[in-house]
């Protein structure tokens, strides 16, 4: 008893006094989302069958694979937004309502005239909602988290005034403000050059420090390798998840590759990806 | 004739152009937010579509009621809600795109219209609810008109945050909380009570012209939802002040004349705005092309 006390204070003092969820990751080991036995279809086709396995509370996890792996399926399904066709994912009612998922860019239009700022506040939505106001604190946790992310000047621009890597930055900094015990990122770093790529990688080593449980997609293995310590190593079933030392090996990224070699979904640049 | 006589007497002198006047600034207020945020959406096809599904519902209206203010507008608010919802519907459930879907309602919507109203009434009834009447805009569909405007800014006030939030990332409210599907289909009534109160003055294949045109306009201009906002509105009252007098003046019809006012000031728009203008395009890559050549 007295070491899960000891465990709590440290964890709220590595939090600079934020807690993260409602008592979600007191523990080390706990599962926070369980994968059992899981089929999702994505356009009438199974895009991941039968993955089992965990993400346990406040791990730090890469999904690499080919395109067409069936990973942004996986966050999708992670996220709620595609249903299972067999299987379960099995997450806490009260992490699943607050998983903050920061899916593709390219799915929002840049041409909208919105501010960088307005965009950053709507990490507040969980809390102030269609009506609710926007007070002092939380006009004040915008702008840190806009500091946060480096873009501190940028909070009255438009998006379409910014470039590719400053709007990432901001989307950041709307999941930095969303507070949330488990993040979804999908390909965060597609397009985005190398000083934005450090500064975030940065913002989720901080984040696996807070213990949220970070999830991401990613096609870069010198990257996983180096920022992530478990790997789920997907060609639409589970080839490996696991340590990143134990996972990404030469022989299982031959095997990734031949997994995916029947695919008409496979193109040249996963290979080039793979062969960093 | 002075300017005086061009400009201030017609309306000094007869009521009916007051009265169309008075509808026209009504409109505006309420075509310019919505207008923007059916472009800013992308959806300028949608409304497109919405309006020609109101002549069917009005036609069937009129049919049953004739000529009443009443039948039609109830006629034409269902014919319009009915289309949006089918469409959407239709968008999710094929994988169809998108356009393809409208255009096929847009069609069948007019053609049925046109074949309902040939059942009971003549090609002036035909020619009225087509193109409108705003010359003969009467107490009872101003006051309409001016509850739509009224309505539509307030309900817009209430739900500006959510909406806006589910016209920029509606996936992030689905998330968030849910009801980013009661917002859209909010603001999808709004866009039909407004092609409504639209169609009394300019008709079915006019109504749209008011909303589209001087948000698409403005773009050109503005950066902001509120500024875009605001000056569709003006751009429409202007093109209703405008219109008015050109139909006045040289005997043309009211509605047509308005929407092609709307139509210069577009096109006028495209050359010489400032953001994204064909003058200003055409500055921009002279400029950076000298530079990249020195």
């Amino acid at each position: 008893m007295a070491a899960r006390l000891g465990g709590r204070t440290a964890h709220r003092r590595a939090l600079g006094g934020r807690r993260v969820g409602a008592r979600i990751g007191a523990t080390v080991t706990t599962s926070l989302a369980q994968v059992r036995n899981l089929t999702v279809s994505y356009r009438g086709r199974p895009a991941i069958s039968a993955l089992t396995g965990s993400f346990t509370t406040g791990s730090l996890t890469a999904v690499y694979g080919p395109n067409g792996a069936g990973k942004s399926t996986l966050l999708a399904a992670l996220a709620g937004r595609l249903a299972a066709a067999n299987g379960s994912i099995e997450l806490p009612a009260a992490v699943r309502a607050r998983t903050a998922f920061l899916p593709q860019r390219a799915e929002l239009d840049r041409t909208f005239p919105i501010r960088v700022g307005d965009v950053v506040a709507m990490g507040h939505w969980a809390r102030a909602g269609a009506f609710g106001q926007v007070n002092q604190v939380q006009r004040r946790a915008t702008a840190d988290a806009l500091h946060r992310v480096g873009i501190s000047g940028l909070a009255d621009r438009l998006i379409g005034e910014v470039s590719v890597g400053q709007l990432q930055r901001a989307l950041f900094a709307r999941v930095i403000l969303q507070d949330a015990p488990l993040i979804l990122l999908d390909e965060p770093f597609a397009a985005v050059d190398t000083t934005t790529t450090a500064d975030l990688l940065g913002v989720i080593r901080q984040w696996h420090v807070e213990r949220r449980t970070v999830v991401a997609v990613l096609h870069d293995v010198a990257q996983v390798r180096a920022h992530f310590p478990q790997t789920l190593l997907l060609a639409r079933k589970m080839l490996a998840w696991g340590a990143t030392t134990d996972v990404v090996t030469a022989v299982n990224l031959a095997q990734l590759r031949t997994m995916a070699e029947g695919w008409t979904l496979a193109g040249d640049d996963w290979r080039e990806a793979v062969a960093v | 004739m002075n300017l005086h006589m061009l400009l201030i007497e017609p309306f000094v002198e007869f009521g009916f152009m007051r009265r169309a006047l008075v509808a026209c600034l009504a409109l505006a207020i309420g075509c310019g937010p919505v207008g923007t945020l059916l472009v800013i959406r992308r959806m300028s096809l949608v409304g497109d579509a919405m309006a020609h599904a109101l002549l069917p519902g009005a036609a069937i209206g009129f049919v049953l009621g004739g000529f009443s203010l009443a039948a039609m507008s109830v006629g034409a608010f269902v014919g319009g809600l009915l289309v949006a919802l089918l469409a959407g519907f239709v968008t999710r459930v094929t994988s169809q795109r998108e356009d393809a879907s409208f255009a096929a309602f847009y069609l069948i919507a007019l053609a049925a219209g046109v074949m309902i109203v040939s059942l009971r009434g003549s090609s002036v009834d035909l020619y009225h609810l087509l193109f409108g009447t705003i010359l003969a805009v009467d107490d009872a569909a101003l006051i309409l008109i001016a509850m739509v405007a009224s309505l539509t800014v307030l309900v817009l006030a209430l739900i500006y945050r959510p909406l806006i939030l589910e016209c920029f990332d509606p996936a992030f409210l689905r998330d968030s909380s849910g009801h980013g599907a009661l917002y859209h289909l909010l603001f999808l009534g709004l866009v039909v009570v407004n092609l409504v109160a639209g169609f009394q003055a300019l008709g079915t294949l006019m109504a749209v012209g008011l909303m589209m045109l001087p948000a698409t306009a403005a773009r050109f201009w503005a950066t902001e939802i509120w500024s875009l906002a605001l000056l569709a509105s003006l751009i429409a009252l202007l093109c209703g002040l405008g219109g008015l007098l050109i139909s006045f003046h040289g005997n043309l019809p009211s509605g047509p004349a308005i929407v092609s006012l709307a139509g210069v000031v577009f096109l006028v728009s495209l050359v010489v705005g400032p953001r994204e203008g064909l003058v200003a395009r055409w500055y921009q890559t002279r400029r950076t092309h000298s530079l990249s050549t020195r």
